[in-house]
């Protein structure tokens, strides 16, 4: 088919803006792993920066990691009854609990973090402990749970469902794992793709929450940038994209699952 | 009775979340708003983001900033997604991909993917002095900042911007054609009314994340003068305590209000991240 | 499976925002009876069955007893009922012959019997090749016999049908109104079946209970409800009603197109209700009513006349005369006297 002038002109427009958010992307990487960038690839690719990173910060990847683990485990155990509570009840009380949850996600997470540490600041052991940014993780990731799993269940016909199961025979416990759960799979496994990838990149939040001892992948990294030379800053930033690439394309994946094919009556 | 029974149960199932929320954020955030009024000021602490000169300036570049963002954002993302959608071409999932592949980065990393481009040692500082002679570095102003959170905006809109384009019935564009409308009036007519509450979805998304935001500003330099970094300015170095609250409970207030006012205009979900 | 006799008695249903959507109702339901509640949306049928599964409780004072026993506190899940949804409810994470075999799972048979139970119904239901389909991969048909085969399978004390057949195209739904029809007559098991449609109703119930704002209109055999309807609302529901207005004389009724040949007219009867099959042509210079063809439309086998006589609505007769009609055109008409009802 001819393609119009304007065609041309918006796909050129398109590319544009794709190579202004990778570039940068790429250049960071190969800057992490060239010997120095300023001289450019020609001073030859190394590790070094990589290893450097990994002796240097690892201890912040595994808290990262753990802390996201332990995130998702909170907002699914959380999450999920909410979820099903408010699919259940839909008036304008559950509409109101809805938005108060969601809060934590449109508040400043400087403000939740200054409030945190107003309130409990001054508990000393919780204060320094990893839990106490485990507890600004799950705040800010939680409405992504609760409203990923709540929007698979409105679109599914719970009620009859459960009422089908019910005129089975089914009971509450039974209806809950056996129907319940497995149709909002699709949601829970978006939502818990969303809270893990959220709370690895957490960092307005646990900038003020962490202590020199909890610290995490992004203050780390924003450790490194505002110290350490370019080449480190990089390498380290692109230890953080090998592990949340691998999660940004899961989630990518999980949206673009097939539609749903309906047949036809051939009686 | 079976009704009871099943609200006591639904109460049962709120109740973890519920409790969580309350202790961790509800509470907090009241005593946030007592501190605020503990300072030297008083109550009126909440008042000094307009009368105070200096914070009444960090408010209009941060609201200034956000303005920018938005509107550069959508304009961007309105063309690509729209584009995007439209038009089924080899790679066009590719080019899906990479526009939405920076989603989930965090602030600090956007700073310096803005370092990367536009820093002492950035891309465009060598093209241009490469060009002109001249090493064009603006990673650490309000310039800086602003490309940053364009480039933190442009993955969400272009997503919101693509689903509502999907839900468009191309018969109305067909329609408008029929009855003589040229490309650009079939534009004016009908597809940015269509797109009307994806706009202010996701526009309403960008300022609220533009003025709350503090990873990015962070990584590029203290010395930016928005709000957050006022905050955070108080809170660490001048220690004062009450201050930082007052005005993180302000910026709070204007970022849920934004997002609140856009969800009665544009429906569905509406909500911020960074 | 031992059917079972229900009963309600003063079942009422009032909605939390205060609508009404039952008034207290008492009805007796034999074992193995079809019953069928017929009534347009909103009349209360489908909160009436709702509550004899257990799926509503009914207002205080009400119950529901199955072979007498009080079951009006047990939810749905303890009444070992079979129901069948309007929208089929087949549980999509399933596939046909694990939503079949479910309600065995939860009564924990062992696998061996669940798995030969599922084989007859499926067997039954003539969908045995599905038996490993998932749902989406089905027809409306297939998920309508799959829904029947999953409330059949724990053998249920009573069958509970809501609409199972609206959703479906018209060809498909007279096909399978016969099946479900041959399948309550054969398994003899108590069913009550809800419908707005009356062919529908006619075909299958034993008795119909027809509903009107949540109260009973009528009830009983489909013969009595066509021929002997209650009230105008339940004439008008059920088939076609010709109406007539006009006054009782000596010798018959007098209306617009002439005297209709009505002896046994109230007194008080302002109007002369007849079906159209009791309605017929006649010779225009000898027949007791005459009047003017408003339509006519040709249906093959026969024609539909629509007849206008004064200010009524037209009448519509049905005649197999093979001649063309005209609109404007003047007919005689004769109605059976024995069959018109005053209401």
């Amino acid at each position: 088919m001819q393609r119009k002038p304007l065609f041309w002109l918006q796909l050129a427009f398109t590319l544009s803006v794709c190579v202004f958010l990778v570039v940068p992307v790429v250049l960071s990487a190969l800057a992490g792993l060239t010997v120095n960038y300023q001289t450019g690839l020609s001073s030859g690719l190394t590790f070094r920066w990589v290893i450097e990173v990994w002796s240097g910060y690892r201890d912040t990847i595994f808290r990262s990691i753990g802390i996201s683990l332990a995130c998702l485990a909170v907002t699914l155990v959380l999450g999920i009854p909410a979820a099903y509570a408010l699919a259940k009840k839909q008036n304008g009380f559950t509409r109101a609990l809805e938005e108060l949850l969601v809060m934590p996600v449109a508040v400043p997470g400087l403000a939740t973090a200054l409030a945190l540490i107003v309130m409990y600041g001054g508990a000393g052991g919780f204060r320094t402990s990893w839990l106490f940014i485990l507890v600004g993780h799950v705040l800010f990731t939680l409405p992504f749970m609760v409203r990923s799993v709540l929007a698979v269940l409105l679109a599914i016909d719970l009620k009859t469902l459960e009422e089908g199961a019910a005129s089975l025979g089914a009971g509450f416990i039974q209806r809950f794992t056996h129907i319940v759960l497995p149709n909002c799979r699709a949601g829970i496994v978006a939502g818990s793709l969303m809270v893990v990838t959220l709370s690895m990149g957490e960092f307005n939040m646990t900038w003020l929450l962490h202590t020199p001892f909890t610290k995490t992948l992004p203050v780390g990294l924003a450790d490194a940038y505002a110290s350490l030379r370019l080449e480190i800053g990089s390498a380290y930033t692109l230890v953080f994209f090998v592990m949340i690439v691998p999660l940004l394309i899961a989630m990518q994946a999980v949206a673009q699952k097939p539609k749903q094919t309906f047949k036809t009556d051939e009686e | 009775m079976a009704l009871r029974r099943e609200n006591s149960l639904l109460i049962a199932l709120l109740l973890p979340a519920g409790i969580f929320f309350c202790a961790f954020f509800l509470l907090p955030l009241v005593r946030l708003f007592l501190i605020g009024g503990e300072g030297k000021l008083g109550y009126a602490a909440y008042a000094a983001i307009v009368t105070d000169r200096n914070y009444f300036r960090s408010l209009v570049s941060t609201l200034v900033l956000a303005a920018g963002t938005t509107v550069i954002t959508l304009i961007i993302s309105g063309i690509a997604g729209v584009f995007l959608q439209r038009h089924s071409f080899r790679g066009n999932a590719v080019l899906v991909s990479m526009l939405t592949f920076p989603l989930a980065f965090p602030g600090v990393v956007i700073g310096f993917m803005v370092i990367m481009l536009a820093g002492r040692q950035g891309l465009i500082g060598d093209i241009t002095l490469a060009l002109t002679g001249e090493k064009l570095v603006f990673a650490y102003s309000m310039a800086g900042l602003l490309m940053g959170y364009v480039y933190f905006s442009i993955p969400r809109t272009i997503l919101t911007v693509m689903a509502a384009a999907e839900k468009l019935d191309p018969k109305l564009e067909e329609a408008a054609r029929s009855l003589g409308a040229s490309p650009w009036r079939v534009v004016l007519d009908v597809i940015i009314p269509g797109l009307k509450p994806a706009f202010l979805a996701a526009g309403a998304i960008c300022f609220a994340t533009a003025v709350g935001a503090f990873g990015t500003a962070f990584t590029l330099a203290t010395r930016i003068n928005v709000l957050p970094m006022v905050i955070y300015t108080e809170f660490t170095l001048q220690a004062n305590m009450a201050m930082a609250a007052a005005l993180s409970f302000v910026l709070g207030a204007v970022t849920w209000i934004v997002l609140a006012i856009a969800r009665q205009f544009a429906g569905g979900t509406v909500a911020a991240a960074g | 499976m031992q059917p079972v006799s229900i009963r309600l008695s003063r079942c009422g249903k009032t909605f939390p925002d205060g609508t009404r959507a039952l008034e207290p109702l008492d009805l007796d339901i034999g074992a193995g009876e079809t019953m069928v509640f017929l009534g347009p949306s909103g009349c209360g049928k489908t909160t009436t069955l709702r509550i004899i599964a257990g799926l509503e409780a009914p207002d205080e004072g009400g119950s529901v007893t199955f072979d007498g026993v009080d079951v009006t506190p047990l939810p749905i899940e303890k009444r070992n009922v079979g129901m069948v949804f309007q929208s089929y409810a087949l549980f999509p994470n399933m596939s046909v012959a694990e939503n079949i075999g479910y309600g065995l799972r939860i009564r924990k048979r062992p696998a061996t019997a669940i798995r030969q139970r599922v084989g007859e119904l499926l067997e039954m239901m003539r969908i045995s090749p599905l038996a490993d389909r998932r749902i989406d991969q089905l027809s409306g048909g297939q998920r309508q016999r799959v829904a029947l085969a999953r409330a059949l399978a724990a053998e249920p004390r009573a069958l509970l049908l809501d609409e199972p057949l609206t959703a479906l195209d018209a060809k498909l739904r007279d096909v399978l109104r016969l099946e479900i029809d041959g399948l309550l007559r054969r398994l003899g098991i108590t069913a009550i079946y809800v419908t707005h449609d009356q062919a529908e109703a006619m075909a299958l119930g034993d008795r119909i209970l027809v509903m009107d704002h949540g109260k009973v209109a009528q009830i009983g055999s489909p013969r009595d409800i066509y021929q002997r309807p209650a009230s105008r609302y339940v004439a008008e529901f059920i088939g076609t009603m010709n109406r007539l207005s006009g006054q009782p004389e000596s010798g018959g009724f007098r209306t617009a197109g002439g005297l209709l040949p009505w002896a046994a007219a109230p007194h008080a009867a302002r109007e002369a209700w007849f079906r159209p099959e009791d309605t017929a042509l006649a010779d225009a210079a000898s027949a007791p009513l005459s009047g003017s063809i408003d339509a006519a439309f040709f249906l093959g086998d026969r024609t539909r006349l629509f007849v206008s006589i004064g200010n009524d609505k037209p009448l519509v007769v049905e005649t197999a005369e093979r001649r063309e009609f005209r609109i404007g055109e003047t007919v005689g008409l004769q109605v059976d006297a024995s069959r018109i009802l005053a209401l």
